[in-house]
């Protein structure tokens, strides 16, 4: 209990410091995602509308998953130094393989039967992918980005440790100046943080996912979209 | 335990001080990406015992996590409101940056071994325990539908048929919950001395670059080779997915 008074000291010591070190941290996370999403998106966009060269979604999304954050960040000290760069590309490699992995599942899974009815009507293949293909893989799409959201939030910490400061690592990974209370309170900021950015998302997605969609998910029951988040075709 | 005790002799580093000049000998200049002669004079002492460390705490973290999710998975089944309750709980998990979810075991469990693992084990719940669920529900109906009709009971319904049906994705699970914990095991080095995360963040304090890179190499190898070996067992404990598709 004790701990708890402390932590509750160190908002009404410390706030300037929180409040810039989250609104740093929310804008490097944004960033990240941003980086994420643009890469991974149109690879797995286009890999599921050809339904071939699966294995580069698929392995391609297992070798970046499997790449430890702290390795990224020592190997790019090495050799690009420390930063905000540096800690960028740890980032984003940590959700690349989310959102790959979601959008190609996602678009190889959409119905082959609309997209003939579709092809039938004249659609054209970029007409079919804009209107037909992406608008069906909305919720397994976002269902990745609301995961991506969460790990990068609760990741950007580790910028203390590619050299830079700003974010809430500073004092979570300084427990010897910030004592327990401190590293506990940007925790609790950070969960927080992470929290909202998953709320967020799961509006944007309700605001995206197109009305007849969500009819039909009503009746294919629950769970499916935030299942695929780990691939359950990777082994092939 | 035992073992990993005396892990704060095993690495020299800890003390501080000037570390590079002690290391490989003069032939490694700082600026050098990877010098291979600290490599080599460092493997023995330094670069192995921390990989055998980092084996040892994500194959704990792992096997103890499956336990868990397996139990609470099968328990699950029939019980929804305890599914959203644990996966709530687990997503939550998700949430506490990994630095801090092993600080706060400290107070209880001091710097141990403990600590760690009640961390790492805390992680794989989410990637494990979902796979396991979406596993078992997803059993085709004929199936459960020709063990009715060979009179077998919901309950052996469950453990002889759905349970071996969900293999594959409960590997893909323990395929991704593996490759995080070996990315979360280096973090909590910051903690506790263990594993390779150590000699990485004594190298981010003394700049020396081999330092950096070669257990770096160490990490991504030992993530790629454990990801590739449980396809592999995944492979051979289900013949019958590979026997459907050809």
């Amino acid at each position: 209990m004790h701990t708890f008074a402390q932590i509750g000291d160190f908002f009404q010591t410390h706030p300037g410091m929180l409040l810039s070190e989250t609104a740093n941290q929310t804008e490097l996370c944004v960033v990240a995602l941003a980086v994420a999403f643009v890469i991974a998106f149109p690879i797995g966009v286009v890999v599921g509308h050809l339904h071939r060269w699966s294995f580069l979604a698929i392995n391609g999304g297992n070798v970046l998953r499997s790449l430890p954050t702290l390795a990224i960040i020592a190997l790019g000290i090495a050799l690009y130094g420390g930063g905000y760069i540096n800690i960028l590309v740890a980032l984003v490699v940590l959700v690349v393989p989310l959102i790959l992995t979601n959008s190609y599942v996602a678009v190889d899974g959409v119905d082959p039967g609309m997209v003939e009815a579709a092809r039938g009507m004249g659609l054209t293949w970029w007409q079919i992918i804009v209107r037909v293909e992406i608008p069906n893989a909305v919720p397994l799409v976002m269902a990745g980005v609301r995961t991506a959201s969460v790990y990068v939030i609760a990741g950007a910490y580790v910028g203390a440790f590619a050299g830079y400061d700003g974010t809430l690592g500073d004092i979570i990974t300084n427990q010897g100046s910030y004592k327990l209370a401190g590293v506990l309170a940007a925790t609790a900021v950070s969960i927080v943080l992470a929290v909202i950015g998953e709320l967020i998302f799961a509006g944007v997605q309700r605001l995206l996912v197109p009305k007849g969609l969500k009819i039909s998910a009503g009746r294919r029951g629950r769970g499916a979209a935030e299942a695929a988040v780990v691939p359950e075709t990777a082994a092939g | 335990m035992t073992p990993l005790a005396a892990s704060g002799s095993v690495i020299p580093l800890a003390g501080g001080g000037p570390v590079i000049p002690t290391f490989g000998g003069s032939s490694c200049k700082n600026s050098a990406t990877f010098c291979v002669g600290w490599f080599t004079s460092n493997w023995g002492s330094l670069l192995q015992p921390a990989l055998v460390q980092h084996i040892y705490m994500t194959v704990i973290a792992v096997v103890i996590g499956l336990a868990i999710s397996l139990a609470a998975g099968l328990y699950a089944y029939r019980r929804g409101w305890f599914e959203s309750g644990f996966i709530a709980f687990a997503t939550f998990v998700y949430t506490i940056p990994s630095l801090a979810l092993f600080l706060l075991f400290v107070p209880l469990t001091g710097l141990s071994l403990t600590t760690i693992e009640i961390g790492l084990v805390g992680y794989t719940f989410l990637l494990l325990f979902r796979n396991i669920v979406t596993g078992l529900h997803a059993t085709p109906p004929e199936a459960t539908a020709a063990a009715e009709g060979m009179g077998m009971t919901p309950r052996q319904i469950l453990l002889r048929i759905s349970l071996p049906l969900a293999i594959p994705s409960i590997m893909a699970g323990v395929r991704v919950a593996t490759v995080t914990v070996i990315a979360l095991a280096a973090i909590a080095a910051d903690v506790t001395s263990l594993g390779l995360g150590k000699p990485i963040f004594d190298a981010i304090q003394s700049g020396f670059t081999t330092e950096l890179v070669a257990p770096s190499l160490l990490l991504i190898v030992l993530a790629l080779i454990a990801d590739t070996l449980l396809v592999l067992v995944q492979r051979a404990i289900t013949p019958w997915v590979r026997a459907v598709r050809s």
